[in-house]
């Protein structure tokens, strides 16, 4: 139908693929960085590779966000962009602030606003909504809590007497294996979740049949984004989960990143799509109720749980917002206007966010309280 | 199982989660502790030797840890090919 708002709709989804991997590298390597067990640099390199390589393994996410939340035949394109649109917004935001919130709600949360301001509620099949997002993003956290803080009770108690050389080389590379395991799983998940839109695109376009799995093309170019993202590294991301939330030592970091990978696995396994933020942040809390006299920073975790409650409105907001916007200029233009505007945004927080840089040289100083470094110049030593 | 939550997903999670997601890195764990064990020709691990090095010198404990770590790997080799096989 119309080959140029579908062109930037795709662009818009890599874009969003890409925030959606520097975004959530810290899922994956926060822990590691923290403990020192791999060097931020080679962490997220080492994550972005696995990411992938996860994208090519599992397809089964893919098709959940394709059919199951939206009527796919209600949805345009103008309605899969203002939804990206919300999604890249409310990531931008949640970087800029240091919290690690869900990727897989702000695109999901922005589509369905898109969609609700396209087509009345009765566009959304909220039943899908339910059983498929909110009722997994409420299990998934304590799912993971607990399998960490099982680990890690159990990793402590028999460990005990193991000389501190072989702990500290041991679990540090269980570490790096374990936190693979997660960028590896992340891969599976996340990467799927930007095909299954711009399979949705595709089939609003007529370009392919509804129903139809992602083309290669797709596949591909998702895989390359979301590895890109992870290897530009969410700073200010990995520093509130490697610092904020739990001091964590190597033995806690492996539990946290093996209960992150076999809850994350598992649930693509059965289709769920999952927030990797949710069952990783769930998992490093795990680990710290696990270990006795471990600091859990509790004031940090419920600011982390507002944003999350947050992110599926305020997604669906920007989304609803920017459809309504791109449809009332009306056609190609509008969709344009959405797209430069989004890009000044952007912009403009980026450069806000170099004022208080958070990057590979200051992401483990000691935690002060605030998200963001105020101490940015100060380096590490070695 | 009900329309809203898939229970019996939900319960192979929780089980099979906690399997692989805490029982291999307890099974990890042990094997660190064998590896790590003293020799019986050598003192305790608390001279300045012994703390040098990360491996003990306990040839059954040596074979115990690397029978371990081969569980766990295998293992995770097992999960990668059933997640990529089932779809």
């Amino acid at each position: 139908m119309d080959d140029g708002i579908l062109v930037l709709v795709v662009v818009t989804a890599l874009a969003f693929d890409f925030t959606n991997g520097f975004h959530d590298t810290g899922n994956a390597m926060a822990t590691s960085i923290a403990t020192r067990a791999l060097s931020p640099k080679i962490a997220v390199a080492l994550s972005g590779a696995l990411n992938l390589v996860g994208a090519f393994l599992s397809l089964s996410v893919a098709a959940t966000i394709a059919s199951g939340l939206v009527n796919t035949h209600l949805v345009t394109l103008t309605v899969v962009f203002a939804g990206l649109v919300g999604g890249i917004t409310w990531n931008l935001l949640t970087w800029f602030f240091g919290i690690p919130s869900s990727s897989s709600h702000a695109l999901i949360g922005g589509v369905i606003g898109a969609t609700m301001a396209a087509a009345g509620t009765h566009g959304v099949k909220w039943h899908g909504v339910v059983s498929k997002v909110i009722i997994p993003a409420g299990l998934s956290p304590v799912i993971a809590g607990l399998i960490a803080s099982v680990g890690t009770y159990l990793i402590y108690r028999l460990s005990r007497g193991v000389p501190d050389r072989t702990r500290s080389h041991g679990f540090r590379l269980g570490q790096i294996g374990s936190a693979s395991l997660v960028s590896l799983a992340h891969g599976t998940n996340d990467a799927q979740k930007t095909m299954g839109i711009i399979t949705l695109a595709l089939i609003a376009n007529g370009t392919v049949d509804s129903g139809s799995e992602a083309p290669f093309w797709v596949i591909l170019s998702c895989a390359i984004a979301i590895s890109m993202g992870t290897y530009l590294g969410g700073w200010r991301v990995i520093r509130t989960l490697g610092k904020g939330l739990v001091e964590i030592d190597s033995p806690q970091g492996m539990a946290a990143e093996s209960a992150s990978a076999a809850t994350i696995l598992l649930s693509s396994h059965f289709g769920y799509s999952l927030s990797t933020t949710h069952v990783a942040t769930g998992s490093i809390l795990g680990t710290g109720l696990g270990r006795k006299g471990a600091e859990v920073r509790w004031r940090v975790a419920g600011r982390m749980a507002t944003a999350w409650l947050l992110t599926l409105p305020a997604a669906g907001l920007v989304g609803a917002g920017c459809y309504g916007i791109a449809q009332g200029i009306g056609g190609t233009a509008g969709v344009v206007v959405v797209f430069v505007l989004m890009v000044v945004a952007s912009a403009a927080l980026y450069l806000r966010a170099r004022r208080t840089p958070v990057s590979h040289h200051n992401v483990n100083d000691e935690w002060d309280g605030a998200t963001t470094s105020t101490g940015a110049k100060e380096p590490i030593a070695a | 199982m009900n329309s809203w939550i898939d229970l019996d997903a939900l319960w192979k999670i929780v089980v099979i989660g906690l399997l692989a997601g805490a029982g291999l890195p307890a099974l990890f764990a042990v094997g660190l502790r064998a590896v790590s064990l003293p020799g019986r020709d050598g003192g305790s691990p608390a001279t300045e030797a012994c703390d040098d090095r990360i491996l003990g010198s306990n040839p059954l404990g040596l074979a115990a840890g690397v029978v371990c770590f081969a569980v766990v790997l295998a293992a995770i080799a097992w999960g990668i090919y059933s997640v990529v096989a089932g779809t």
